[in-house]
C-alpha cells in the first residue's frame, strides 16, 4: 500500500495535468474562430493595413505551439493579454501593446474576481452551516413529515433556474419589502456592511441553489452513513444518541461531507455568471458575459481558465481531503 | 441448566416488517425461555428470521420493522414496553450483541481498544484503565495474537477471524448476562471458524454468559448449543435439547434438515490409466494482471467421463482460477489444457462452436447467472437455437424437455422471469442452460453454497443423475466439505495455487495426508454434539485454526 | 440591530414552544398508548420540530387571511390548486386504466403524480402549440406594451389577455409558442446527448483497454471545465462562425450542448454497463460465443433501461436549464423564435411595477415559472423512480 503522501503528490500532479490540458482546450477552442483574432476584432469592414498591424502586434503571423506556448507562460505571470474591447485602432497601428497598461486582462479581471470571490464567500458562510444542520436532520428523522417536505422544498429549489429565484427574491425583499437593493451597486471605497448590503440579493440567491443541493447530498451520505453495522453496533452498545453521531457517525461523515462541501463550491462558481447577471454585479461572471456578447477573446480566454482552475482546485481539495480522513489509508497495514 | 434462575422470557412475540407502505409479519409468535449460563441455538433458513428474534431479544428492531404483539421480559424487565433510557441501560452492559461481520461492524475511526472500552466507560462499569487491562485478559483468553498490542490497531489491520474474536471480547466487556451471537462465524474460512467457535465456547462456560447462537449451520448448533429451537419463515417449528433434537427430531422439517446429511453418492472407481481424460489440465501456470502476481503453479489434473472431480480449498487457492483457465476466460501463462486428448486454444475467443459446447459453467450466484429481463424459455432456448441452429416449436420442445428432467412444470415455468422463481429453481435453469448445450463436461462453481441445504441436496441430486444418464464429466469446485462427500468421485485438494494433494474420495478421507489437507478435512464441523471436544482433544488448542495453518 | 433581536426573539420562543409541546405530551394522558410512548420518548429536537411547524402554518394563515398580500396570496392558490389537480389526476389514474397503472398510480405519492401531469400538460402544448396559441409568434400588433389583464381601464385590451411586448407581440402566444421552442429543443439535445453518450460509454465498457482509457480521459478532460463556462466559450465561436443567422447559432447550440452533456451520460452509461458486464450472464453469453451486437441489444441494454430512463429525466432538466440560462443571456435560442429565457430577459423590467400593477410584474416570474414548472415536475417523477428503484434492491 502506497503511503498517504505518495498519493496527494499524485492527485497534485493529476491536477497540474489536467490544467494544462484545460489550457490547450481553451487555447484551441479559440484558435478555431473564423479567419483569425484581428478579422475578429476589426469586422468586415477593416483595411489590410489594419489587420495586419494588429496580426503583427498579437503575433498572429507565428505558428500555433509558440503562441500557446508564449501565451500560457505569459498567463503563468498573470498577464493574459490585452483586452480588444479596451484598444483603439490607433494603438494598434503604431505603439506597442502595452503589457499591464490600461487595456490589460489581468487589471479588468483581478478587482471583479475579488468581488466575485466575497460575494461566493457570503454564499458559503451562509449556506454551508445551513445545509449540513438541516441536511443532518433531515437524514436523522428521515421519512417524517419533516424529511418529506424537505424533499419536495429542495428538489424544487434545485429544478428552478437560477434567475427565477432571483427574481421572486428582488419581488420579495426589494420591490414589495425595500429591504435590499435590486441591483448590486458594489465599488471600491464601500464599508464592509454596504458591501455586504449591496451584495445580500444576489448572495441569497446563490444561497438557495447551493443549500438545497447540498441539503440533499448531505442527507444522502449521512443515510448511507447510518445504516453501517458498525452505527448499529453502537447503538447495541447502548450508547446515548448524541454519543452515536458525535463519537461513531461524524469520524467517518467527515469525508463524505468535506466531499459536498467542496463539489457545491464548484458549483458555486457556475452559479454566479447567471446571478451576476441579473443583478448586474461587477464580479467575473458577468465579465465574461459581456466579453462573449463582444468576443473580446483575451477576456473570454482568461476567464475560462479561473473558473477551470478554481473548478480544478475544489475538486481536487475534495479528493485530498477524502484522503487524508481515510483511516484505512492514515495507518497503513 | 434449568436449576438456574430465568433470564430471558420470550411470549408470543410478533414483528412486522414495512414494505410498500404496509406493515407485513415476519414474526408470528414466537416463545422461549432461557436461564443464566445457557445457550440456545437458533436454526433456520435465510429468511426464518433468526436475526431479527434476536435483536428483539434486546429490546431493539431494525428500521422498518416493529413489535406488533406478544412480550420480552428480561430480568423482569419488560423490553417491549421499556422507554428508551431503561433500554440503553441494558445494552451493552447486560446483554450484548456479537454481529455477523466483524469487519463492517467494528467502527473504521477507532481503535480496537478504544472500542472496547466505550461500553464498560459509558455504562460506569469499570474505569477505562481496568477495562483496558481486563480487555487484554480478555484477547489472551480469546487466544488472540499478541494481546497486549492488538488493542491499537485499527479495524482493517486486523484478519477476519481476529476481529471477530475481538468482537466476542467487546462483547465481554461488561460481564454481560446474555450474549447474542448472529451467525459470527459464516463469513469465516473453515479453518478459521473452529477456532472462532472454540474460543467463543470456552468464554461463555467461563463466565457462566447466557447466550443465543444464531446460525444456519446444522453442525455448528451442534457444537455450541444446550438447546436448539427451529424456525421456518417466521414461524416456530420445534424445540428440544441438542442430543434430543439430533437424535429424534419431532416435525418432518426438522426431519428433512437432518437428513441434508445423509446423501452420499457411491464412489465410482477410477477412471483406467489407458482412458483418454475428458479434460486434462497440464503444468497450468497463470496469473492475473501484468503477470508479476501469479495465482496457479504448475497446476495439472485430470477429469475423466462420467465421474466428479472435486476441487477444495479454502478461497484465494486457486480452484476458480483454474477454472477460467479452461474455459478460456483467463489464457494460461504456461502449460495447455487438453479435451479429449486435443489441446484447446488458450483463449476462449479462438475456440470454435463446438469446442465452446462441449464445457458449459454453472455459477455460484444464480441471480447474476440469469439475466433478470429475459424468460425461462429464452435463457434455455439461446443455447438450443445457438448450437444446435433449433427454431420455432422444436425449440420450444427441446425447452420443455430440458424442463421436465429438471422437474420443472414446463407450461407453468416457460414464460417466467428469473425474479419469479426460487433460488433453487433458478440453479435449475442454470442448470438447464448448461444442459441445453448438450455438453461432455460443466464445471460447477461452488453451485450449492448459496442455497440452503435441503434445497442444495435437490441440486445435488439432480446432477448426480444427469451425470449417471448422459455420461457428463464434472469438475466441482467448492469449500464445502459435505458437499465434497456426498457427490465426488475424486478429490483436487489447492492451497496458495498449488495441488497439495490429489486422489480418490475415500483415501482422501482417511488419515494420513498432507497436513493442509488434514487441517482442512478435519476442521469441517459434524453433527454429532461431541465433535469439537473430541477434535480439542485430539489435536490440541494450538493445534486448529490459524495458528496451526501457519505451521504448514 | 432590531432585526436581531427579533431572530434571537423567535429562536427562544420556539425552544421554549418546543418544551411546553413536549411536556405538554407527556403530561396528558392521550386515549391512544402508540401516542403516550411517542411524547414519552420524543427528543427535544423533535419537539421544536413540531413548534416550529405551528409557527410556520401561523404565519402563512397571517399573510393568506389577516394582511394578505397579492404574490402571497397567488402563490398559496397556486400550490393548492397544483395539489388539487395532482389530487384528482392520481384518482382518475387509480379508477381508470389497465391493471397495471392502476396499480401503479396507487403507489404512486402525489408529488410523482403531479409531475406527470405536468409532463402530459407541457407536451400536449408544445405539440399543439399552433392550435392552441391565439396567435402566431413574429405577429407584431400594432399597440406594443399593452398592459396584461384584457381590462382597457387599466392600459390592456380583451383581444391580448396577457398585454403585448416592447414591439408589439402577443405574450399568450408567445409563452405557448415558448413550449414548443424551449422543450423542443431540450428534447432533441437530450436525445443526441444520449445517443452519443450511451453508445460511447456501452463500447468502453464492453471493450475496456485503451478504447476505454481514451474515450474515459477525453471525458475527464471536456468535465473539468464547468459546462455553462465552456457552453460560453464555444458559444463565442459559434456566434462567430454563424454570422447573423440565428438559426445557425440554434443549431450550434444544439450540438454544443448536446456534446457537452453526453460526457455525463457516457460516466453513467460506462459504469451501468460495467456493473452488467461483470454479470455471470454476460459471461455466459460470451462464452457461448455470442456477438458484440447480440451482447449489447440482447444481454446489457435490457437491463440498463432504468437508470438510464432516470437518467434522461435529470439531463432533460440540466439541458433545458442550461439552455434557458444561456437564452436569458442573450446568446442561446435566437429571436425571432419564441423561447422562455429570452422572455424573461426581456420582460424583467416590469418587476418593479410590482406595487401599481401586480400582474404586469408577474410576467416574468410566469415565463421563468414555465421553465422551473416543468424541471420540478420531471425531477418529482425521476425521484419517485429513483426511490422506487433503489427500495426493489433491499
Amino acid at each position: 500500500m502506497q503511503s498517504v503522501g505518495m498519493i496527494i503528490l499524485q492527485r497534485l500532479g493529476l491536477g497540474l495535468v489536467t490544467l494544462f490540458v484545460v489550457s490547450v482546450i481553451i487555447f484551441t477552442a479559440v484558435n478555431m474562430l473564423p479567419g483569425d483574432f484581428a478579422q475578429a476584432i476589426l469586422g468586415q469592414g477593416a483595411t489590410p493595413e489594419a489587420v495586419e498591424a494588429i496580426r503583427e502586434s498579437i503575433g498572429l503571423n507565428k505558428d500555433p505551439f509558440t503562441r500557446y506556448f508564449e501565451w500560457l507562460t505569459a498567463a503563468l505571470q498573470g498577464d493574459f493579454g490585452t483586452s480588444f474591447a479596451q484598444v483603439s485602432f490607433s494603438e494598434f497601428a503604431g505603439s506597442d501593446t502595452g503589457k499591464g497598461g490600461i487595456g490589460s486582462v489581468t487589471d479588468q479581471l483581478v478587482p471583479r474576481f475579488k468581488n466575485t470571490l466575497f460575494l461566493a464567500s457570503v454564499a458559503a458562510i451562509i449556506s454551508i452551516p445551513l445545509s449540513l444542520v438541516l441536511g443532518i436532520l433531515a437524514a436523522l428523522y428521515r421519512n417524517s413529515a419533516y424529511d418529506r417536505v424537505v424533499n419536495v422544498s429542495t428538489l424544487s429549489a434545485i429544478s428552478s433556474p437560477d434567475f427565477f429565484l432571483a427574481y421572486i427574491l428582488i419581488l420579495a425583499l426589494a420591490v414589495i419589502n425595500p429591504l435590499f437593493p435590486a441591483v448590486s451597486n458594489v465599488y471600491d471605497g464601500l464599508t464592509f456592511w454596504e458591501r455586504l448590503n449591496a451584495s445580500m440579493l444576489p448572495a441569497l440567491t446563490l444561497t438557495l441553489a447551493v443549500t438545497a443541493q447540498m441539503m440533499r447530498m448531505t442527507r444522502a451520505s449521512i443515510i448511507n452513513l447510518l445504516a453501517s453495522p458498525y452505527i448499529e453496533m453502537a447503538r447495541l452498545k447502548g450508547l446515548s444518541p448524541m454519543r452515536v453521531i458525535v463519537k461513531h457517525a461524524l469520524p467517518n461523515a467527515l469525508a463524505p461531507i468535506i466531499n459536498v462541501i467542496a463539489l457545491n463550491l464548484a458549483f458555486l462558481i457556475t452559479g454566479v455568471v447567471v446571478v451576476e447577471v441579473v443583478f448586474v454585479y461587477p464580479g467575473i461572471g458577468q465579465l465574461f458575459v459581456d466579453s462573449v456578447k463582444i468576443r473580446d477573446i483575451p477576456i473570454v480566454q482568461a476567464c475560462c481558465l479561473v473558473f477551470a482552475a478554481t473548478y480544478i482546485l475544489l475538486n481536487l481539495t475534495a479528493d485530498i481531503a477524502s484522503i487524508l480522513t481515510n483511516p484505512r489509508l492514515r495507518h497503513p497495514k | 441448566m434449568s436449576e438456574q434462575e430465568l433470564l430471558l422470557k420470550v411470549r408470543d412475540l410478533e414483528i412486522e416488517g414495512r414494505s410498500d407502505e404496509t406493515w407485513s409479519p415476519i414474526i408470528n409468535g414466537a416463545s422461549f425461555d432461557l436461564h443464566k449460563g445457557e445457550v440456545l441455538g437458533m436454526i433456520g433458513e435465510s429468511g426464518a428470521g433468526k436475526s431479527t428474534i434476536g435483536l428483539a431479544s434486546m429490546g431493539f428492531t431494525r428500521d422498518g420493522c416493529r413489535i406488533s404483539g406478544g412480550s420480552v421480559e428480561f430480568d423482569g424487565i419488560d423490553l417491549v414496553n421499556a422507554d428508551a433510557a431503561t433500554k440503553r441501560g441494558l445494552l451493552g452492559k447486560r446483554i450484548a450483541y456479537v454481529a455477523q461481520s466483524a469487519a463492517a461492524s467494528f467502527n473504521p475511526a477507532h481503535r480496537l481498544m478504544e472500542q472496547h472500552i466505550e461500553g464498560p466507560v459509558q455504562h460506569g462499569v469499570f474505569s477505562a484503565d481496568e477495562s483496558e487491562e481486563d480487555g487484554i485478559e480478555l484477547y489472551r483468553k480469546l487466544r488472540l495474537p499478541d494481546p497486549e498490542n492488538i488493542g491499537f490497531r485499527y479495524p482493517h489491520q486486523v484478519s477476519g477471524g481476529q476481529l471477530q474474536r475481538a468482537m466476542t471480547a467487546m462483547a465481554m466487556a461488561c460481564r454481560p448476562d446474555l450474549i447474542i451471537f448472529d451467525e459470527p462465524t459464516t463469513a469465516l474460512d473453515v479453518t478459521t471458524q473452529i477456532e472462532v467457535l472454540a474460543s467463543i465456547r470456552d468464554i461463555v462456560e467461563q463466565f457462566n454468559t447466557a447466550a443465543i447462537y444464531i446460525t444456519h449451520d446444522l453442525a455448528v448448533v451442534a457444537q455450541m448449543a444446550d438447546r436448539i429451537k427451529v424456525l421456518l419463515k417466521g414461524d416456530e417449528v420445534e424445540e428440544a435439547d441438542t442430543r434430543t433434537m439430533l437424535s429424534n427430531p419431532q416435525e418432518e422439517y426438522t426431519k428433512s434438515l437432518w437428513a441434508v446429511r445423509s446423501f452420499q453418492r457411491d464412489q465410482k472407481p477410477m477412471a483406467p490409466a489407458s482412458e483418454t481424460p475428458v479434460v486434462s489440465l497440464k503444468n497450468i501456470t497463470a496469473a492475473y494482471g501484468d503477470g508479476t502476481i501469479k495465482v496457479l503453479h504448475d497446476v495439472s489434473f485430470d477429469i475423466h467421463a462420467g465421474r466428479t472431480v472435486a476441487v477444495v480449498g479454502e478461497s484465494g487457492s486457486g480452484k476458480s482460477t483454474a477454472a477460467r483457465c479452461m474455459t478460456g476466460l483467463l489464457p494460461p501463462m504456461e502449460g495447455t489444457i487438453e479435451f479429449d486428448g486435443v489441446k484447446l486454444p488458450a483463449d476462449y475467443r479462438d475456440r470454435n462452436k463446438d469446442q465452446l459446447r462441449q464445457a458449459q459453467m454453472i455459477y455460484q450466484m444464480a441471480d447474476t447467472a440469469l439475466n433478470p429481463r429475459k424468460t425461462i424459455g429464452e435463457i434455455i432456448g439461446r443455447p438450443v437455437e445457438f448450437y444446435l441452429g433449433l427454431t420455432g416449436t422444436a425449440k420450444r420442445k427441446r425447452v420443455e424437455e430440458l424442463l421436465d428432467v429438471l422437474e420443472l412444470e414446463p407450461k407453468q415455468y416457460i414464460d417466467r422471469l428469473p425474479s419469479e422463481l426460487s433460488g433453487g429453481q433458478k440453479q435449475r435453469i442454470g442448470i438447464g442452460r448448461a444442459l441445453a448445450a448438450e455438453p461432455k463436461f460443466i464445471i460447477c462453481d461452488e453451485v450449492t453454497s448459496a442455497l440452503d441445504q435441503l434445497v442444495a441436496e435437490g441440486i445435488l441430486r439432480t446432477l448426480a443423475k444427469l451425470q449417471d444418464e448422459l455420461g457428463l464429466a464434472y469438475m466441482f469446485i467448492t469449500h464445502d466439505l459435505a458437499t465434497v462427500r456426498s457427490i465426488a468421485d475424486e478429490v483436487v485438494a489447492m492451497k496458495e495455487g498449488r495441488v497439495v494433494e490429489a486422489g480418490p474420495k475415500d483415501v482422501m478421507f482417511k488419515p494420513p495426508h498432507h497436513a493442509y489437507t488434514d487441517l482442512l478435512l478435519s476442521s469441517v464441523p459434524e453433527m454429532d454434539p461431541d465433535w469439537l471436544d473430541q477434535l480439542l482433544e485430539e489435536r490440541g488448542v494450538d493445534n486448529i485454526g490459524d495458528a496451526a495453518s501457519s505451521k504448514i | 440591530m432590531s432585526v436581531l433581536l427579533w431572530v434571537i426573539g423567535i429562536v427562544a420562543g420556539l425552544l421554549a414552544g418546543g418544551w411546553a409541546i413536549r411536556a405538554l405530551g407527556r403530561a396528558i394522558n392521550l386515549p391512544s398508548k402508540d401516542a403516550n410512548i411517542y411524547f414519552r420518548d420524543m427528543p427535544f429536537l423533535a419537539s421544536v420540530g413540531l413548534a416550529v411547524a405551528t409557527f410556520a402554518i401561523a404565519v402563512v394563515i397571517y399573510f393568506y387571511f389577516i394582511a394578505p398580500t397579492p404574490f402571497f396570496v397567488w402563490a398559496v392558490n397556486g400550490f393548492l390548486f397544483f395539489a388539487f389537480c395532482a389530487f384528482i389526476f392520481r384518482l382518475l389514474g387509480r379508477n381508470v386504466g389497465t391493471e397495471g397503472s392502476k396499480k401503479l398510480f396507487r403507489q404512486m405519492p402525489l408529488t410523482a403524480a403531479f409531475g406527470i401531469l405536468v409532463i402530459i400538460v407541457y407536451a400536449i402544448t408544445s405539440i399543439f402549440a399552433g392550435a392552441i396559441a391565439p396567435y402566431g409568434q413574429e405577429i407584431v400588433f400594432a399597440k406594443a406594451n399593452l398592459l396584461p389583464g384584457g381590462d382597457p381601464a387599466t392600459g390592456g385590451d380583451p383581444a391580448h389577455l396577457l398585454g403585448t411586448d416592447q414591439i408589439g407581440r402577443d405574450i399568450l402566444s408567445r409563452i405557448i409558442y415558448g413550449a414548443q421552442n424551449t422543450v423542443g429543443i431540450a428534447f432533441i439535445t437530450t436525445c443526441l446527448a444520449f445517443l452519443i453518450g450511451t453508445s460511447m460509454g456501452f463500447l468502453a465498457a464492453i471493450k475496456g483497454g485503451w478504447v476505454d482509457q481514451l474515450t474515459s480521459r477525453i471525458v475527464d478532460a471536456l468535465m473539468a471545465i464547468p459546462q455553462l463556462i465552456f457552453a460560453l466559450l464555444l458559444m463565442t465561436i459559434a456566434t462567430a462562425w454563424a454570422g447573423s443567422n440565428g438559426f445557425l447559432v440554434t443549431v450550434y447550440m444544439v450540438l454544443i450542448i448536446a456534446v457537452l452533456d453526453s460526457t455525463r451520460v457516457y460516466r453513467l452509461s460506462r459504469a451501468v454497463g460495467l456493473n452488467i458486464v461483470v454479470m455471470d450472464y454476460i459471461e455466459a453469453a460470451k462464452l457461448r460465443g455470442e456477438t458484440l451486437s447480440y451482447l449489447v441489444f440482447k444481454e446489457i441494454l435490457p437491463n440498463a433501461i432504468a437508470p438510464l430512463l432516470a437518467e434522461f429525466g435529470l439531463r432533460f432538466c440540466f439541458v433545458f436549464l442550461t439552455i434557458a440560462s444561456l437564452s436569458f443571456l442573450g446568446i442561446g435560442i435566437q429571436p425571432p423564435l419564441a423561447d422562455w429565457g429570452t422572455m424573461v430577459k426581456d420582460l424583467a423590467a416590469f418587476i418593479n411595477f410590482a406595487q401599481f400593477s401586480p400582474l404586469t410584474a408577474a410576467l416574468p416570474l410566469m415565463a421563468a415559472g414555465a421553465i422551473a414548472l416543468l424541471t420540478v415536475g420531471v425531477n418529482f417523477v425521476v425521484d419517485w423512480m429513483l426511490q422506487k428503484t433503489s427500495g426493489l434492491k433491499e
